[in-house]
């Protein structure tokens, strides 16, 4: 079972949320080419490593976050509220 | 090199002669030396990477290969698969594709000199649902287009088939009908592997187990540019072409020449039960209940699932895998509540948006892939390894495969398999 620490909420079962996948920069849709665009839709950086990851806490604050996780080890690190600084975490956010 | 022709057929007078001279068995294949120069190098040596080398050498006299294997053949999704074959896909594309699979398979044991096990038994897609049944009419027709056996069945039909089903109307999930395939059945996996890692060594291919490739040699700018050779923790090879054949590994090793995948990695996970007599005499899928089960010659039955949502490259079991796959199972037949568990495993899957492979070249020349075969990369082994084969030995994408390169998703042609392949099997 994987425990995802949720800014708002602390730890909680990988299945009470949502999960996203990995977190990149959305381009600007009016101003992008299709292929930047479909470059962002499909394509993955997918490493054996660390891996920062959007999060969707669905049944609980219902705040999207990022966090870090090992994809190897399930580890995971540095949970992010967006808008808020980095390390953040249970409390300390509003 | 090698002798080049197919490797000596077994026979029962090889074995009773063996058996009563007590000889022991020669080697299936070689443990070759390593030689710093190929003509190619297959990265992977699974059903994919050893078929696409055994066709290489078969079928267009191309001898001069490396096979390299980090762990050891057909230890990653060749053989963790549950080993099921079919063709009834919901795209033409699909359709064509796996029907050409399904006939190299039949015909497999006689071009190996080695005997699959292959139980072409009936294959089996329940309808839980009006729409499922209307999806079932669907592939039905598209496959009957195809040339291919495929019908939707009433659960009478069902029971007939399959006794132990439950088909009452009663259940949470009542069974409305069946997409019934008869052609799809079951392999040996494993013989599968075996057979053509035999035939390529037999060839001349040199297959190297323990072989950790580190980095991808270029020259040229950094996503474009030519593939000069490979580097591997057994030293360095030069080679003008590389296929990358790993599968869930796929975006690690195509990262080192800066080619970026439309894959994501995540594992599937299988269980197997005590053996017990036969009974199950189909391989039944539910795509609702997300199980397919089928039972083994030797009286196991095999589970798998859909894949794991979060992406990992971590192959361990989960507790709610077990928990669910035997809610899902029970809906279907009560009657087996008391069989007990005997493990369960996982294997890497490389999902694609589409749920359909990514074939050919790349932006890097010398640079094929033959990966994002997410959870039926198994039943399309044969047919990608030749397709894979003609590929780089004409240097021009056959049209089986032209429907999968690369190219289609900054195209935005995309294939759409999910109706067919998201979980059913």
């Amino acid at each position: 079972m994987l425990l995802v620490p949720c800014p708002n909420c602390g730890p909680r079962n990988a299945a009470d949320l949502s999960y996203n996948g990995e977190s990149r920069p959305r381009p600007d849709p009016q101003t992008c080419s299709p292929e930047e665009w479909r470059t962002y839709l499909y394509l993955r950086d997918n490493p054996s490593g660390w891996l920062v990851e959007s999060w969707y806490c669905s049944s609980g604050c219902r705040k999207h976050f990022t966090i870090e996780r090992h994809t190897l080890t399930g580890e995971l690190r540095t949970p992010i509220l967006p808008g808020s600084k980095p390390g953040a975490t249970k409390g300390s956010t509003k | 090199m090698g002798k080049n022709k197919p490797p000596a057929k077994y026979s029962a007078a090889g074995l009773l002669w063996r058996g009563l001279r007590k000889q022991s068995w020669p080697r299936v294949w070689r443990e070759p030396e390593f030689k710093n120069s190929y003509d190619v190098v297959i990265i992977g040596g699974g059903v994919h990477g050893l078929a696409t080398a055994y066709y290489l050498a078969a079928n267009h006299g191309i001898t001069d290969i490396a096979v390299v294997d980090r762990a050891y053949l057909g230890s990653g999704g060749s053989g963790r698969n549950t080993a099921i074959v079919r063709s009834n896909y919901l795209t033409p594309e699909g359709v064509a594709f796996y029907d050409r699979s399904l006939d190299l398979y039949k015909s497999m044991s006689n071009d190996l000199n080695l005997n699959v096990m292959f139980s072409e038994r009936g294959h089996l897609t329940l309808a839980h649902t009006d729409s499922a049944l209307r999806t079932m009419h669907w592939r039905a027709e598209v496959n009957k287009l195809q040339g291919i056996d495929s019908s939707v069945i009433d659960p009478a039909e069902i029971k007939r088939l399959t006794p132990s089903l439950d088909v009452s109307t009663n259940t949470r999930y009542p069974i409305m009908g069946a997409l019934y395939h008869p052609p799809g059945g079951t392999i040996r996996h494993d013989a599968v592997v075996w057979g053509y890692a035999r035939g390529a060594d037999a060839y001349g291919v040199d297959l190297f187990q323990q072989t950790e490739v580190l980095d991808i040699l270029t020259e040229g700018d950094h996503g474009s540019g030519r593939v000069t050779g490979v580097r591997t923790n057994k030293g360095d090879i030069s080679t003008p072409i590389v296929v990358n054949c790993t599968a869930g590994w796929a975006s690690t090793i195509s990262a080192m020449v800066d080619v970026q995948l439309p894959i994501t990695t995540h594992p599937l996970q299988a269980a197997v039960t005590e053996p017990v007599k036969t009974f199950l005499p189909t391989v039944v899928v539910s795509g609702s209940l997300h199980v397919y089960v089928s039972q083994t010659d030797r009286g196991e039955l095999v589970f798998g699932a859909s894949v794991d949502p979060v992406a990992t490259y971590n192959m361990g079991g989960t507790l709610e895998f077990t928990e669910e796959l035997a809610s899902h199972v029970l809906e279907l037949m009560p009657g087996i509540s008391k069989m007990r568990l005997l493990r369960q495993w996982a294997g890497l899957c490389d999902m694609t948006p589409d749920y359909s492979p990514v074939m050919g070249p790349t932006p890097v020349a010398g640079f094929y892939v033959d990966v994002g075969w997410g959870t039926y990369g198994f039943k399309a082994g044969p047919v990608s390894g030749e397709q894979m084969a003609a590929c780089v030995a004409t240097g021009e994408t056959p049209h089986l495969i032209k429907p999968f390169e690369l190219s289609r998703f900054t195209e935005g042609n995309l294939v759409g398999e999910k109706g067919a392949a998201a979980v059913g099997h």
